[in-house]
């Protein structure tokens, strides 16, 4: 069977920063890949190459072997790919129940004319999908938020519902940029069963990125470790916990050891 | 007979002007309120739906006048589609300068091109005497009573139209460009046909009240009544009356529209001759004063004021 998701010998460059070399990672249907890696790695740039905000300078991107590469993020997301933000991107001003039906996008048809005249179609419509969005609701466990504006909600919260506003979209592949981070552990442990609970009752094939090793080897099928750029390893937690490039990938030299500690 | 003259002020003087801006505040309000988008092509808009309105009644005098109406409103879409392209590339002052050059570039137009005004030595355009159902409600036989009602009809159908597309998935597209761009087009929402739709439906808007303006308040006009102080006075009913509300596009126009009003009678009631140069000066002055006020206390409007104001009254007498 061939991959959901391919990546493909991907490079790319920001000016002279060369961020991304020849990266490749091949995702299969149904299963959960972390990508881990130091600060500026790459990783975020893979990610958004895969969501079409950067397009790769070299390399192919294939969804469900169909070529991705140039298109649009709104053309990707159409297509069934939905990803959450490392800083939260939610509509801020709006309430949790609009952001989760701004999530149905994709799905909804109602055009000008039937607009207009709301009551008959894009009023049913409107309701068909409400009932998606509650589902949801349901399922994040946010039910008394539904009217509250996001921008006056917890941390975690928003980090939540905007899980929530990327499965409106009913993705076949969900990309998390650190879905936990600046999470206590409580949160943490939601979250992480959040993202095992859509990955089994969906099917949902989720790539995320993550810091918290912890999480990352319990929860993941794959890890691909990149660094400098470049992918250094890749296998199940085990195998990568225990290969040698990662471990000095992550730990260093004893030379970079200042290096390091700046990292925190 | 007194009641009577009164009664035609109101209605020529204030309710005709004050509903005709308002369909013009819905229009702009659904562009830069709800999506986002800062225009002060308003007046280049409201010009594009007179002279059309005007072209069409009198190169098809058996066309119904409010077919017209809706004839200018789809013309003015069109040319609001043009000048929306920009917005992909530019974003707030830089598009707002944009659609100054639209502002400009179509009041030119007007003027240069003869063809627009059936070549008429003055410039200016005049409305037909036109019927709905038997009613005369353009021309100068119309009563004010008839043009009143036309007006009204019209923005009430035009309110219950731009209410229904906020609420649904349009709306809500529009929300989403205007509140963070970047999750708007990773949830599947399309950049350029969401700003383009709503320049296209901003400029319909725009494009009947300006066929409005002329068929049922001015009676004639040049492009001077099109000018850019238009564009600003509608932008200041938004404003004033709350970015991202239909009801508060009625509050700014009627706002806009009353405070000049009553700024000239109330020196008479408290029997304080002013000389009309002055009084002039004074109004200037006290409807600037009220602009920045209402920017610095309430900068989400007339309709935010109402709905706290609507909060209160229900838990009257209890403070929460």
């Amino acid at each position: 069977m061939s991959a959901l998701v391919e990546i493909r010998e991907v490079s790319k460059a920001f000016g002279g920063v060369q961020a991304v070399t020849r990266v490749s990672l091949d995702v299969t249907k149904g299963e959960i890949v972390s990508v881990i890696g130091p600060n500026g790695a790459g990783k975020t740039t893979v990610l958004n190459m895969v969501s079409g905000f950067y397009h790769p300078d070299t390399g192919r991107i294939a969804l469900e072997g169909r070529d991705v590469t140039d298109l649009a993020p709104s053309r990707i997301a159409e297509l069934g790919v939905a990803r959450t933000f490392q800083n939260i991107a939610l509509f801020r001003g709006m309430t949790v129940l609009d952001n989760l039906m701004l999530g149905r996008h994709v799905h909804m048809k109602s055009g000008v004319l039937s607009s207009f005249l709301y009551w008959g179609l894009a009023q049913k419509e409107e309701v068909r999908h409400r009932r998606r969005v509650e589902d949801i609701i349901d399922f994040l466990k946010i039910q008394d938020l539904r009217t509250r504006p996001t921008g006056s909600l917890a941390y975690g919260l928003q980090k939540r519902v905007e899980l929530g506003r990327a499965l409106a979209l009913d993705p076949k592949v969900l990309l998390l940029d650190e879905p936990m981070g600046g999470m206590n552990q409580e949160e943490k442990e939601d979250m992480a069963r959040f993202i095992l609970d859509v990955n089994e009752e969906w099917g949902t094939t989720i790539i995320l990125i993550e810091h918290d090793m912890g999480v990352v080897m319990d929860i993941s099928d794959r890890v691909a470790v990149l660094d400098m750029g470049q992918k250094i390893a890749e296998g199940t937690p085990d195998e990568v916990r225990a290969n040698p490039a990662v471990i000095k990938a992550y730990l260093g030299e004893p030379k970079a050891s200042a290096k390091e500690a700046r990292r925190g | 007979m007194i009641y009577r003259e009164a009664g035609q002020y109101w209605l020529q003087a204030v309710l005709i002007p004050f509903l005709i801006y308002s369909m013009a505040a819905i229009g702009l309000n659904l562009l830069t309120g709800y999506a986002g988008q800062l225009s002060l092509g308003t007046g280049g808009f409201m010009a594009v739906g007179g002279y059309a309105a005007f072209k069409l009644t009198t190169a098809f005098p058996w066309l119904n006048i409010v077919v017209v109406f809706a004839l200018a409103g789809v013309i003015a879409a069109l040319v609001g589609l043009v000048f929306g392209v920009p917005s992909l590339r530019i974003k707030g002052f830089y598009l707002a300068v944009a659609t100054l050059a639209a502002q400009f570039f179509l009041i030119w137009l007007f003027n240069k091109v003869a063809w627009f005004t059936n070549y008429a030595s003055s410039g200016t355009i005049t409305a037909p005497p036109r019927t709905v159902a038997g009613v005369m409600v353009t021309g100068p036989l119309a009563t004010a009573g008839a043009r009143y009602v036309a007006a009204l009809g019209l923005v009430m159908l035009g309110a219950l139209v731009a209410k229904n597309l906020v609420r649904g998935r349009i709306g809500r597209s529009w929300m989403a460009i205007r509140d963070r761009d970047i999750a708007a087009e990773i949830i599947g929402v399309r950049p350029l046909r969401t700003k383009l739709l709503a320049f296209g439906i901003s400029s319909f808007y725009c494009g009947v009240a300006g066929a409005e303006y002329v068929f049922l308040y001015l009676g004639s006009a040049e492009t001077l009544a099109f000018d850019i102080g238009l564009s600003f006075l509608v932008l200041f009913m938004v404003i004033i009356g709350g970015l991202g509300s239909i009801l508060g596009s009625f509050l700014g126009a009627a706002f806009i529209v009353l405070v000049p009003i009553f700024l000239t009678n109330v020196p008479h009631m408290l029997h304080l001759p002013l000389p009309v140069a002055l009084q002039k000066q004074i109004e200037l002055m006290v409807f600037g004063g009220l602009i920045i006020f209402f920017l610095i206390v309430e900068p989400h409007g007339l309709a935010r004021l109402w709905q706290i104001a609507k909060e209160k009254l229900r838990l009257w007498p209890f403070p929460h």
